[in-house]
């Protein structure tokens, strides 16, 4: 007789979930049948413009909103009726957030917050300590909070999520308005705090594409309540990258590209362009490739070298996620806040989320996606 | 590993499912705490801005003054001076509770508390009491100040029987006052700007059927409406009969014990709807989306 092993939950369950706003004149669907499965340990991200739903769906997990309809589990823990045991090991941090009390200090305020969360006074205080430390706020943790800068207040904040160690951490745009140091600071934090103790969950919303590709393990891309696609970012990237592309730099080729479009497996060969290199009149001859596979490659430098050809450089196009949300949605990200209606600048350095009804109305007048036809991928990969 | 990275936990840590598990006295303790940890804005508020001293203490200081120069010139009996001296103090206790307890939790929503505080594990009456307890030690502080500049420069003489009964209705008073104060809290979220509106349109209507300035028997069967329904007024006209015991005092109201139990009931009451009322909000926030989306 074998003992059965105890399955784990995973880490966030969410089945046919929707979300309708009642507005006026029309309700507004903000999630339109979600399914999202992320396994413990996992640093999952949701990438998509402002109003497709993202932070609705976290409010969501958060307990904070209920579903119009389906389930959502986080650990286990049913988000609708099991909101004590979910609020004991989860928490939040959102981009732009202001919350606190101006007049308190970094530390007093961080250790209210630890009040919050059942840690005795003296714990309190020493986790207080070791958080600020940690981010970098020990020159201000007498300061009051009113004091504090942008990039300053969301450290703060990041340490707030961390107060009660939670096993899962959710972050709404949590670099929302910071500049480039504090925002390579969040991740590098984030990154190294959940490396610490395996199982420790984090789900990500962000409309930075580098962000997500960073940081994410893996992504899902949501429009207008939907999940279009859901993988790593690689998995992502060969959606939109059928063939393999290469860039090279050569000494000279005698008979332009014309017998590189030959060789087997190659499916496009063209010169771009020739130009001196280094200022040294050295003779450069640039060459795109496109591939069936990289394997094709090898036949590629082969011939090269047979015709007395050196490769001075070789370097291969990637595309980013911003392509593939392009291909997912028929539009590119700056097009779909625009369309979204949002005041924000375009590096995204915005007072205030636009994820309400009205800006989800407002996306709902959006040109339609392409056809699912120009898709073929789609389905195997949501 | 870092130290800062290392788990941390109220209860058993090991897996999710044992850290979501509290025992009872875990449960009470983060409730104990948060009423502690919330407290204590407000109290180190009182410390850290000083205006408070020319606005609560010395511009209401000021308008007791007027009445005691009316009550003066009109040649009155001199525990008048000692009534309205114990209405400008008790004053500081329900401008607290109406614009600072009632109109709290909508400032923490638009500050992006509330969010948190529903989202983190303790229960949120918590927060509440916390609120009522520190407002009401920064109130006590001003209302103390005020009574003794007043008793000393208006030479108002005390004469208290029954020390612990007094004790007692000034305890129940501030119970049923922020108890109050905890209600409105939810309904000023649910209406937001209006209630301020409310406020504002209220605010001297009943400061006189208070009784702030007068005995409050004085205005008849409204005095006698306000003492089965304003904490103020019942409160303030028990705490003047036992404080100037033995005085003219105007016949019309009930007897301090029988004021300290219609307390007893209001301060019951008001702590069950104010439960009710922030349950009932949890379920309206995150049925409708109230707490979670700020234009609602």
């Amino acid at each position: 007789m074998s003992a059965a092993t105890p399955v784990e939950p995973l880490a966030i369950d969410v089945r046919g979930v929707r979300r309708i706003y009642k507005a006026k004149p029309n309700p507004v669907v903000a999630l339109d049948g979600i399914d999202l499965q992320v396994e413990p340990g996992e640093l999952f991200g949701l990438l998509g413009p402002n109003g497709a739903g993202k932070t609705t769906l976290i409010k969501i997990l958060t307990t904070l909103l209920l579903p119009s309809e389906g389930t959502a589990r986080v650990f286990g823990f049913d988000v609708m009726t099991q909101t004590k045991e979910l609020r004991r090991i989860m928490n939040m941090v959102a981009g732009g957030e202001q919350s606190g009390y101006g007049i308190l200090t970094v530390r007093e305020q961080l250790w209210m917050f630890s009040q919050f969360y059942g840690l005795g006074t003296r714990e309190g205080w020493r986790r207080v300590d070791e958080l600020i430390d940690a981010i970098g706020l020990g020159e201000q943790r007498r300061q009051r909070v009113s004091m504090l800068s942008t990039g300053e207040r969301q450290k703060m904040n990041f340490a707030r999520g961390l107060l009660n160690d939670p096993w899962i951490f959710f972050l709404d745009e949590p670099t929302l308005g910071l500049d480039v140091s504090a925002a390579r600071s969040v991740r590098e934090l984030l990154v190294e705090w959940k490396a610490a103790v395996p199982g420790r969950t984090i789900l990500l919303t962000t409309h930075y594409m580098a962000e997500a590709d960073e940081l994410c393990e893996r992504i899902a891309i949501v429009d207008h309540g939907r999940i279009l696609a859901i993988g790593t970012p690689a998995e992502l990237r060969r959606r939109v990258q059928r063939e393999s592309i290469f860039r090279l730099e050569l000494d000279r080729l005698e008979d332009g590209s014309r017998s590189l479009a030959r060789l087997p497996g190659v499916v496009s060969a063209s010169t771009a362009a020739a130009g001196e290199s280094n200022g040294h009149e050295r003779q450069t001859v640039v060459v795109n490739l496109v591939l069936e596979n990289d394997a094709a490659l090898g036949g590629v430098v082969s011939a090269l070298s047979g015709v007395g050809a050196s490769i001075r450089a070789l370097r291969k196009s990637e595309p980013s996620l911003e392509d593939v949300f392009v291909e997912l949605v028929g539009r590119g990200f700056d097009d779909a806040d625009q369309a979204v209606g949002t005041d924000e600048s375009p590096n995204g350095d915005s007072a205030g989320r636009s994820d309400t009804p009205q800006a989800d109305q407002r996306s709902a007048e959006r040109p339609a996606a392409r056809p699912h036809g120009e898709h073929a991928e789609e389905e195997e990969l949501v | 590993m870092a130290a800062w990275t290392r788990r941390v936990a109220v209860g058993p840590a090991d897996s999710p499912a044992a850290s979501a598990t509290w025992f009872r006295r875990q449960v009470l303790a983060t409730d104990l705490r948060t009423i502690v940890g919330r407290a204590y804005p407000r109290v180190r508020g009182m410390v850290r801005e000083r205006s408070w001293l020319f606005f609560e203490i010395l511009l209401p200081f000021l308008a007791t003054s007027t009445f005691v120069f009316v009550y003066r010139a009109l040649r009155a009996p001199p525990e008048y001076v000692g009534f309205v001296v114990l209405g400008g103090a008790m004053t500081a206790f329900w401008l607290n509770v109406i614009w600072m307890m009632a109109s709290q939790l909508w400032w923490e929503k638009s500050q992006g508390n509330l969010e948190l505080y529903f989202a983190a594990p303790m229960n949120i009456m918590s927060v509440l009491i916390g609120m009522a307890i520190g407002g009401l030690i920064l109130s006590s502080s001003r209302a103390f100040v005020v009574l003794v500049i007043a008793t000393e420069i208006y030479g108002v003489s005390f004469a208290v029987d029954q020390w612990l009964l007094l004790a007692l209705v000034f305890g129940l008073t501030l119970a049923a006052l922020y108890g109050l104060g905890m209600a409105l809290a939810s309904l000023f979220l649910m209406w937001g700007r209006e209630a301020f509106h409310l406020t504002q349109l209220l605010q001297e209507p009943i400061y006189f059927v208070s009784g702030l300035n007068f005995p409050v028997g004085r205005l008849g069967f409204i005095g006698a409406l306000a003492i089965a329904l304003l904490p103020l007024a019942v409160g303030l006209d028990a705490m003047r009969q036992l404080a100037f015991a033995g005085s003219d005092y105007p016949k019309g109201t009930p007897p301090p014990v029988i004021e300290a139990l219609i307390l007893v009931a209001m301060t019951v009451i008001s702590l069950l709807l104010a439960r009710w009322m922030l349950r009932t909000l949890e379920r309206l926030a995150r049925r409708e989306g109230r707490l979670s989306v700020r234009w609602q």
